[in-house]
């Protein structure tokens, strides 16, 4: 009787490229990130973050989860699943996609790579394991829980491309925005993409965990022209709200977690219409939004330019200055952006409120010394990200 | 080739005929598309050995609903009806039990029987009003729905207070509390279970199972019949409706699939590779069958096929059909009682004992058993002199351990014959040919996923507003153009013709609405 | 003699609220109780040496946190202190622990299915709905859908509210919720037989049901109440056992100058011309008041203590047939050291948490057969656990109390009571049970004491010693619950009431019955209301 068996690992779980990491730490400020430890910060988050705005930035991916779909519907699997033509998406391409529960409610986004020919991996936040079993019945698909055995890397910013290139990487010219490659790294099988958080030049490399520790020692001589640095959370989270990325659990809540009813989204009322196919036959969510794109949604996803310098977290959004009665929603992130010097947010409002060029206002709390003070911030709502530069989308990139 | 319907009906149950038909006498082109050679689904009438024929699925008629005999001019032909049920006793006398009274017991428990009944009758003709109106929505604004719900309400408290509490109190119930409360005699006590839990996935004591009792009285007040000529004949008078009414029915046309082209059906796809169009399909298949099999989980949404996967449809009730050299001697019944119902369920403990084993995919060793000799009343079932048995035997499940290969039938074949030997002591010598379906022969030959009798059970949790699933109750399908009309739907199972009539007065309601 | 405000009929925890609250709103009131000793089975013991016995209830979780604080327990001596996890032992020689850590807990289910793992976080959302929209009902009365009185359809069109408010497809979620097994709803998450084995505990603790029996979803909600408030420490053990819940609120009660009598056992409640006016005890004397309340199971008040003819005869039927089944025993065991067990790793915090030995679906429902056939489960389910890993106040340093909840455990067997070797071999196919995954447990027993539904019957008073004073099946429910149209605290007769968990919302140390009733009081007397309301949570 007595299998004495390994127990369950206790504590948080050490990435593949921890070692590097923690050797560069020095403010030991770590979060639990899927079991992982990741860091908030490395040394300081604000010069990290103009690691990915001016040289390149290195975040480790690796808690990211991950799953590979293979097998003969993969496609029509992962068309039935996500909103968007994954027909579209041809192999060597990457799409970003989010899939729904029947009610047409977000259950999380990710971003899918088209390895080869019906192979897939799916990347996203959370974890889905039993969701995609569940939209697997009937289709002739494997879906493997692969996070595990894949260690990845995001490296971002205006030098990444040069840091690639001098580590030796080929043809890293003529991949455009959204495209993958794979290419050898010391002997072993790498997969480049050019994606990231950062809207901002920027590339992410997956490997298998056995030569993590060399891809970062490689990364690293190679950048060490380019103002290479690591980096933690706090930086990427601020590149984050510039781009205008949605972040789960601050811009929507997986639909299947949510216990209070009326507190998951749907595609179009995070802005992501763009995202819904309804060419295509079927796809989970179909009906309901089908329905709601005939009697309108009742929230709608917005960025806001807040007039001032004062952080909006948290922050009540107001059709009118004056008057607590017309609240129409709320800030989900905020930030001051340091590149475009203005002062950004992420919000969720009343439709029909929210409509580009719309004024609103924003009530914001901040403290100074001690006190609490509100201030009424009057912002706009616009329809691009804030920060966008050419050379995202340059190909081949600018060697900046 | 291809031919072109306003409906196509997948197979020719009694619901399914009861909807085609309906809708054939409201002018629409209707074909009914059967896989096996006789219409009728689990009800028909079949040879199992020579000479011998027997209802081969359903075997006793009592849920016909009123509406449906109306609505189609039925008549059917009965062979022995306003059945009396005899609950044997191996040593002693037994009692008999007719809707109104039972004999043979103590004058406490006539007259408590005579109350039971009387209560019993009432709620279920409460349930009866909803059986044939499709179940209303919840949580829309719908005016129609709203006004059925009201009607519930209403209806409910039209009973008066004290037994609309009484009613509250009992839907959730077990029905070994009930007769434990009430009755002294245990064969009263074992009889009434088994009317509970036959046909079901229950005990007399698992909650729920009051309700599966009233569902049994809500047709002819719990009146059993036999029809002349088997159950096939019901179907065959179903059959003749429709096609007087237009229908096309075509049978031996086994259906492969559903054709969903572009989101939508469109008809549907023999397995002989024959197509045809139509812009609804209904389906009397069961539902599990209907969307995994015939549709495709891949063209319904996730969550909606899942709940699908979840149906819980494993049947219990196995079918045995003897082919007799002369009428078996039963203690304390006289010559006539041949004609009436007779049961095996010497008390309540007893019907949970032969449960229990099904709960761990073990059949009963001392198994409940319904008892009918077709042939004493209508000679057509048999060789002059010769008679046929058609019993109805629990618990026998579906997902045996081990499956249902030849031995295990054997076996349980062997375990039913020492069981009615306990009453009837040369059940042995008389038996000339004999034919036992399990859940899993039932699947097989009337194409019912599970081999379940309600094609879904019935339980509280797959009743009215959920019945089959979230998102089907209203008979149709989250995929355009795919409607159900058979038993997985509301009100459920048995020769009742409710589900089919339900669905087809949606269908026609709808379209007046569009 | 002296004419007291109320009498409140045992000193259990719902007797004590309900006296508390009556005393807070400056009644004469009076609580008497039987034994020598307060809490009903909310008790700690001295039943060996330096060892205190949560001999009956062992762990708080339900208590009403907007009780607690309204009776301000901690100044009367209550404090909680946080345990958690479990661990079913398997026959492999494996085992499956639940943790605090989500992300361990996520990896230990993830080890048996990488599926179960993940599908665990929509079970928690959906049964944590139905935890909050069933939270709302605990603290009121339950309105009866048969009358017309504004209240009632106030009340009634409240709920329906709630209930619209969840949208049309989470109110067919609900209903199903509602009806269904416990075995069938963990069937729609979960794959893995042990995963499933250890969440279908709670849906049959404390019930005469099995694992299949439809209705036993909702007893989840029973036991997960503790979770639902999210307030650290909802889920823990009393210090100095589960008496010092007792004790806390017999503090409250005193302190509001209430009046509490032990070995005052009721013989019988007095009616004068259809109306209560006070109690005989067993020694002859009289106690006279303007109302009684019984927190007596509602079988043991109708048909023990009071006279057949002061009742109406259907309601007396009806008590008849109300179903309080004798299903669960106790085990308690002091011990000389801690047993150890093998298959744990050295230290492991699953040694605090609640331990099992069942590892399969089916050996629990077996463990039901053998009730329903008359006898004790051979193969029982066992909820034990340690307390005085975390409270130092049970037992002297290095020694440990034990607490084995048992399950299934008839009142009687075959339909007589019990032998003392029949309750002696009970005692032993627990002890053989845990033995079997912990070599040294056997010799560390210094002391067992084995508590049958009959022990329990007779000691407590509590009909058939069910935990719930009356099973949770739907027909005992909400409206239902303990009888259709009684279901508002107010017996049939004018000035008797009822408190104990025989109401809604039902057992457990939950005190909501007791200060339900006390409201209902309250209002008949048209005094100002001192019971708290829900906390809102929105």
């Amino acid at each position: 009787m007595s299998l004495v068996r390994e127990p369950v690992h206790q504590g948080r779980l050490k990435t593949p490229f921890y070692p590097r990491v923690e050797k560069l730490d020095t403010v030991n400020q770590w979060h639990e990130w899927k079991g992982y430890s990741s860091p908030d910060a490395l040394y300081c988050s604000e010069m990290e973050y103009f690691a990915i705005r001016n040289g390149t930035a290195v975040f480790d991916l690796s808690p990211m989860t991950k799953y590979r779909i293979t097998g003969p519907d993969a496609l029509d699997f992962l068309n039935r699943l996500v909103t968007r033509d994954m027909a579209k998406v041809k192999p060597g391409r990457v799409a970003y996609a989010v899939w729904c529960d029947d009610q047409g409610q977000v259950i999380d986004d990710g971003t899918i790579f088209h390895l080869r020919e019906g192979e897939y991996r799916l990347c996203s936040q959370q974890r889905h394991f039993a969701w995609f079993q569940a939209a697997a019945i009937g289709f002739d698909v494997s879906i493997v829980h692969e996070t595990e055995d894949i260690a990845a890397l995001a490296v971002q910013g205006p030098t990444s491309f040069s840091v690639l290139n001098n580590m030796g990487i080929q043809g890293l010219d003529a991949l455009r925005p959204f495209g993958l490659m794979h290419v050898d790294f010391q002997g072993a099988e790498m997969m480049v993409s050019r994606t990231g958080f950062t809207a901002d030049l920027g590339y992410e490399l997956w490997m298998d965990p056995v030569k993590a520790l060399d891809l970062w020692d490689a990364l690293f001589e190679a950048g060490k022209l380019h103002k290479i640095r690591a980096i933690g959370t706090e930086a990427l989270e601020l590149a984050r709200i510039e781009a205008g990325y949605l972040a789960p659990y601050e811009e929507f809540l997986p639909a299947d977690e949510t216990i209070r009813t009326g507190r998951s989204r749907s595609p179009f009322e995070l802005g992501l219409g763009w995202l819904v196919d309804f060419k295509k036959p079927n796809f989970n969510g179909r009906r309901a939004l089908a329905e709601e794109k005939r009697n309108g949604s009742k929230w709608q996803l917005v960025k806001l330019d807040i007039d001032g310098n004062k952080a909006a977290h948290h922050s009540y959004i107001f059709a009118k200055e004056k008057g607590n009665k017309d609240e129409i929603g709320f800030v989900t992130s905020a930030a001051w952006s340091p590149v475009c010097k203005q002062n950004i947010a992420i919000g969720t409002v009343l439709a029909p409120h929210g409509k580009p060029g719309d004024t609103v206002w924003v009530e914001v709390y901040y403290q100074r010394e001690m006190h609490w003070n509100r201030a009424m911030a009057k912002a706009r709502i616009v329809d691009k990200p804030f920060w966008f530069p050419p050379r995202r989308g340059a190909t081949p990139p600018g060697p900046y | 080739m291809t031919d072109s319907y306003d409906a196509i009906v997948v197979g020719a149950g009694h619901n399914g005929l009861v909807c085609a038909a309906l809708l054939a006498r409201a002018g629409k082109r209707v074909l009914v598309l059967e896989a096996n050679e006789q219409v009728g689904g689990a009800a028909i009438t079949r040879e199992f050995a020579d000479g011998y024929s027997v209802s081969a699925c359903a075997h006793l008629l009592y849920q016909l609903q009123p509406e449906v005999r109306k609505d189609l001019k039925l008549s059917p032909r009965l062979a022995s009806e306003d059945m009396t049920t005899i609950a044997l006793c191996a040593d002693a006398r037994p009692i008999r039990l007719s809707a109104g009274s039972v004999e043979g017991v103590a004058d406490k428990d006539a007259e408590q029987y005579r109350r039971f009944r009387k209560r019993m009758t009432r709620f279920s003709d409460l349930l009866r009003k909803f059986f044939n109106k499709p179940p209303p929505r919840l949580g829309t604004k719908d005016f129609k729905d709203l006004f059925t719900l009201g009607q519930l309400g209403l209806d409910m408290r039209m009973l008066g207070r004290e037994e609309m509490q009484e009613f509250l109190r009992l839907i959730g119930m077990n029905i070994h509390d009930e007769v434990t409360e009430r009755f002294e005699n245990p064969l009263l006590r074992g009889a009434i279970s088994l009317d509970a839990v036959l046909g079901t996935h229950l005990g007399p004591r698992s909650p729920n199972t009051i309700l599966t009792y009233l569902y049994r009285l809500a047709g002819d007040h719990g009146r059993a019949a036999i029809p002349a000529g088997g159950m096939g004949s019901v179907s065959n008078e179903l059959a003749h409706a429709a096609r007087n009414a237009g229908v096309t029915i075509r049978t031996a046309m086994p259906v492969k699939r559903i054709v969903i082209d572009n989101g939508r059906a469109t008809g549907v796809e023999t397995v002989s590779g024959e197509q045809f169009d139509s812009l609804m399909v209904i389906s009397n298949a069961d539902p599990r069958t209907t969307v995994l099999n015939l549709i495709g989980a891949k063209y319904a949404e996730t969550g909606f096929a899942r709940r699908i996967t979840h149906l819980r449809a494993k049947g219990n009730a196995a079918k045995l059909h003897l082919a007799l050299d002369g009428l078996p001697a039963i203690k304390g019944l006289s010559k006539k009682d041949y004609a009436e119902r007779i049961v095996i369920a010497p008390d309540e403990n007893y019907v949970e004992r032969a449960f229990n084993p099904a709960k761990y995919g073990e059949s009963s060793p001392d198994p409940v058993i319904e008892i009918t000799f077709p042939s004493f009343c209508d000679e057509t079932l048999a060789p002059t002199g010769k008679h046929v048995m058609s019993a109805v035997v629990q618990y026998a499940p579906y997902a045996l351990k081990g499956g249902w290969n030849e031995a295990a039938k054997a076996e349980f074949m062997q375990t039913i014959i020492s069981t009615l030997s306990e009453y009837m002591p040369d059940i042995g010598q008389r038996i000339t040919a004999s034919e036992l379906l399990t859940p899993a022969d039932i699947e097989s030959e009337f194409h019912i996923s599970g081999g379940h009798w309600h094609h879904a059970e019935l339980t509280l949790d797959q009743f009215l507003f959920v019945r089959p699933v979230n998102g089907a109750a209203q008979y149709r399908l989250p995929i355009d153009g795919v409607y159900l009309c058979g038993a997985g739907t509301h009100p459920g199972g048995g020769v009742s013709g409710a589900a089919g009539r339900n669905a087809a007065r949606t269908i026609l309601k709808r379209e007046k609405a569009a | 003699m002296k004419t007291y405000d109320a009498i409140v009929v045992g000193a259990g925890h719902n007797g004590l609220t309900n006296a508390a609250f009556l005393a807070r709103a400056g009644l004469d009131v009076v609580c008497v109780e039987k034994n020598d000793y307060i809490g009903g089975a909310t008790v700690s013991r001295n039943l060996y040496k330096d060892w205190w016995y949560s001999n009956c209830s062992y762990v708080c979780s339900l208590l009403r946190p907007e009780i607690y604080r309204s009776l301000e327990l901690h100044k009367h001596g209550l404090q909680v202190t946080p345990y958690g996890g479990s661990v079913q032992f398997m026959e492999s020689g494996d085992y499956y622990g639940s943790y605090h850590d989500p992300e361990v807990a996520y990896r230990e289910m993830a080890r048996f299915s990488r599926h179960d793992a993940d599908a665990y976080k929509r079970y928690s959302a959906d049964t944590m709905r139905q935890c909050r929209f069933i939270r709302d009902f605990l603290l009121s009365t339950a309105p009866d859908p048969t009358s017309f009185k504004p209240k009632d359809l106030k009340e009634l069109a409240r709920i329906g509210g709630k209930f619209m408010d969840m949208g049309e497809d989470r109110m067919y979620e609900t209903i199903r919720f509602w009806t269904m097994s416990v075995a069938e709803y963990l069937d729609e998450y979960f794959e893995t037989d042990v995963i499933k084995t250890a969440l279908s505990g709670s849906g049959i603790i404390g019930t005469a049901l099995g694992i299949h029996s439809p209705g036993t979803a909702y007893v989840l909600l029973h036991h997960y109440m503790g979770d639902v408030d999210g307030n650290v420490g909802s889920w823990g053990f009393a210090r100095g056992g589960t008496g010092a819940v007792a004790k806390a609120i017999a503090g409250a009660l005193e302190a509001a100058g209430g009046e509490l009598r032990t070995e005052a056992g009721v013989d019988q409640i007095i009616v004068r011309n259809g109306k209560a006016v006070g109690v005989a005890l067993d020694n002859g004397d009289e106690i006279k008041a303007n109302i009684v309340v019984s927190a007596m199971d509602v079988k043991r008040t109708y048909l023990t203590c009071m006279d057949k003819k002061d009742l109406p005869e259907k309601f007396y039927r009806r008590v008849e047939n109300f179903k309080i089944r004798g299903s669960s025993g106790k085990v308690n065991i002091a011990l000389d050291g801690l047993p150890t067990f093998p298959a744990l790793p050295e230290g492991s915090s699953l040694y605090h948490s609640d331990m099992h030995f069942i590892d399969s679906m089916e050996r629990m429902e077996r463990a039901y057969d053998d009730w329903k056939d008359g006898t004790w489960s051979k193969d029982p389910y066992l909820d034990m656990t340690i307390p005085t890993l975390s409270d130092p106040t049970m037992a002297p340093p290095g020694k440990h109390f034990m607490s084995c909840f048992v399950q299934y455990c008839p009142r009687q067997i075959d339909g007589r009571d019990w032998t003392s070797e029949e309750k002696d071999a009970f005692g032993q196919t627990v002890i053989n049970q845990i033995a079997n995954y912990s070599p040294d447990f056997k010799d560390l027993i210094l002391h067992a004491e084995i508590r049958t539904p009959q022990d329990i019957e007779n000691e407590i008073g509590i009909t058939e010693g069910n935990i719930f004073h009356g099973e949770l099946t739907m027909d005992q429910l909400l409206f239902n619950r303990p009888i259709p149209g009684y279901a508002q605290y107010r017996g049939p007769v004018d000035g008797l009431y009822m408190c104990g968990s025989s109401n809604h919302p039902g057992g457990g140390i939950m005190a909501a019955p007791g200060a339900n009733a006390a409201r209902e009081i309250l209002r008949d007397l048209k005094r100002p209301n001192t019971v708290p309301e829900n906390f809102g949570d929105d």
